[in-house]
């Protein structure tokens, strides 16, 4: 199954939404509430990012019986450097973005940390893809 | 116990119009409407009682113990919410209340908040003792139930206390045990504002077996109670009850247990208000509560649906109460000793088992609720998506999963009807079969209508 969301660069009201709604998905599912958990976490993450950073985007995510894989593509400045954006605590966030209580550096390594395999494919001045992948079996 | 889930409503299908509302109200989409009367789905529903405050013609029944059922014991004893003795109005002493109880048929008369003194002190070690946030609070059974079926994630952040009327029914019962009386001769009747509270009795969660022997709704006592004061003589007052401090009164009110605890604290009352802000927390989008205080009713118990006077006037009654306890001190009140006691076999009996998620899934197996899903998304393009309810489901989504859970058929939706070229007759007998035989023909005593009343 495929489940598409839009996703408005500076929009951060409704950054959230594809998280929501993979989750209620999942829950129907009956996958492990853990594992959903784990998969919410992330793909919010990777919400908040493009709404930050990148101009536009879309979430697109395949379940099936074993895995859900989520590809997170937008259009926007891409990322120069990507093991560095990976590190614990490095941002460019905006002063502004900061002050909504976003910008610790934290998003990339969380997505990391909750995902069972994560890739990031990055063009400077084109955009980004992130790739995570889930298991459903405990 | 049986595990299935008991339920305190009814529908009185003599009653019911089928008309809908309290379909739509349903938070967890529990009702359908079946040969033009509502259904209520037993897995689904939490006894929050939407339903029943929506229904323009008073069709849903609760359940309650006749009175008559107190004779079954020799020491009958009426467990009392401060919100009943909230009900009455300010010319009616609390004393005559208890007269007019007793003149009912009950030996005994306790107020449940007893304690909440108790309770209170356990609820704070619990918040240190344990890490999960936010912790929630068990008190009210509709919002449990409600975590329990759409939030099971958030089964583990609960607070594993009874609530004050079961305690107060395990000190109660103790101290009539030690006076010597047998077992079965004393009985337990809870007098409840709600039909949560009935529900969580006759099947409860975290425990084996409710100490709770009846249950009797406010409404109905209110009523008697009014009946004897109007026509009785001498009604006096009774001395004999216990004195309640200012946490006590206001336990059951909003905030009533939030403003007792910890660091950031929130009080939601409202079962939609609690659905959405409970969706907001599974979601990770609020991650900084350390308790939340959870309760169905607009103004928490003041609202409950059994109650018999306005909400707003059951909470001014108590809030006055509440600041007038807080200047008398009152000669009943236990002693350092007897407190100590109370609290040690309290301490022993506090405890709720853990409380399982049951949520509603598509399918046990993951591989055929997928398909399920995708059912239902093929369903959704042909649905038109007004979600008027014609179907007799809550709204399209819930017609496709109802069809892809081979429960209703497509051709309930009259717009697919329609579309689809039903003839005239087969769309007639379907929309019979979902709205009944008669609900079609022409009748002027309905509500609203040319001769309602006839
Ligand atoms: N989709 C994206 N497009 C462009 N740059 C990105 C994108 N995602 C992340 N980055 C860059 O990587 C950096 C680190 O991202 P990360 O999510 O770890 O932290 P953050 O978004 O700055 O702060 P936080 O996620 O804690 O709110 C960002 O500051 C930004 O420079
Ligand atoms: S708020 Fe009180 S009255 Fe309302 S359902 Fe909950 S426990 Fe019952
Ligand atoms: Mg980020």
């Amino acid at each position: 199954m495929e489940l598409k969301y839009k996703i408005q660069g500076g929009n951060f009201n409704r950054a959230g939404y594809a998280s929501s709604e993979v989750k209620k998905v999942l829950k129907q599912l009956n996958v492990d509430p853990k594992i959903i958990k784990r998969i919410v976490v992330a793909l919010y993450e990777g919400e908040v990012n493009i709404v930050a950073h990148a101009f536009n985007g879309l979430a697109t995510v395949t379940i099936d019986a074993e895995k859900i894989k989520i590809v997170l593509k937008d259009s926007g400045p891409g990322i120069p450097d990507v093991e560095k954006a990976m590190e614990l605590g490095f941002t460019t966030a905006s002063p502004a973005v900061r002050e909504m209580g976003f910008g610790a550096g934290m998003g990339l390594p969380n997505m990391k940390k909750n995902s069972d395999f994560m890739e990031i494919l990055s063009t400077v001045n084109v955009g980004t893809e992130v790739v995570l992948m889930n298991y459903f079996s405990k | 116990m049986k595990k299935t889930f008991h339920h305190a409503f009814g529908v009185d299908k003599s009653i019911c119009v089928g008309c809908t509302h309290c379909m739509k109200v349903c938070p967890t989409q529990a009702i359908r409407i079946r040969g033009g009367k509502a259904e209520l789905m037993a897995n689904r529903c939490i006894d929050c009682g939407e339903c029943y405050r929506a229904c323009p013609v008073h069709a849903f029944k609760i359940e309650e113990d006749d009175l008559s059922a107190i004779h079954r014991f020799k020491v009958p004893v009426a467990l009392v919410p401060a919100v009943m003795m909230a009900q009455f109005p300010d010319n009616v002493s609390t004393g005559q209340i208890y007269q007019a109880i007793h003149k009912l048929g009950f030996s005994r008369v306790f107020e449940v908040e007893q304690s909440v003194n108790f309770l209170k002190e356990k609820m704070m070690e619990y918040q240190q003792k344990n890490a999960a946030r936010p912790l929630i609070s068990t008190f009210c059974p509709a919002t449990v139930r409600l975590i329990q079926v759409r939030f099971p994630a958030l089964t583990d952040h609960f607070i594993l206390l009874k609530p004050p009327h079961d305690l107060t029914a395990e000190l109660v019962k103790n101290n009539l045990l030690n006076e010597g009386h047998d077992e079965n001769e004393i009985g337990m009747f809870y007098i409840t504002p709600c039909a949560a509270k009935i529900a969580a009795i006759k099947s409860p969660v975290g425990e084996e077996k409710s100490i709770i022997d009846g249950v009797i709704n406010i409404d109905s006592l209110f009523n008697k109670i009014m009946y004897l004061l109007k026509n009785e003589e001498g009604i006096s007052a009774a001395d004999e009850r216990t004195h309640l401090g200012a946490d006590a009164i206001t336990w059951s009110l909003t905030n009533g247990e939030a403003k007792h605890m910890k660091y950031t604290t929130l009080a939601i009352d409202g079962i939609n208000n609690v659905d959405e802000f409970l969706e907001k927390l599974e979601n990770e989008e609020i991650n900084n509560v350390d308790f939340l205080e959870l309760r169905a009713c607009d103004e928490s118990c003041a609202g409950g649906i059994l109650c018999a006077s306005n909400r707003f006037l059951v909470q001014g009654r108590l809030l006055r109460r509440a600041s007038l306890s807080q200047q008398k001190t009152n000669n009943k009140s236990l002693t350092g000793k007897e407190k100590t006691e109370a609290s040690a076999f309290l301490e022993s009996k506090m405890t709720l088992d853990t409380i399982d998620a049951r949520p509603v899934k598509l399918d046990e197996d993951l591989g055929t609720a997928l398909k399920k899903m995708e059912r239902i998304r093929e369903l959704m393009c042909f649905l038109p998506g007004f979600d008027c309810g014609a179907c007799g489901s809550p709204n399209c989504r819930a017609l496709a999963e109802d069809v892809a859970q081979k429960r209703a058929n497509i051709s309930n939706c009259i717009f697919i009807q329609h579309t689809s070229l039903i003839d005239r007759d087969h769309a007639g007998r379907i929309i019979q079969k979902i709205w009944g035989d008669e609900s079609l023909n022409k009748d002027c005593s309905k509500k609203g209508a040319k001769h309602e009343g006839n």
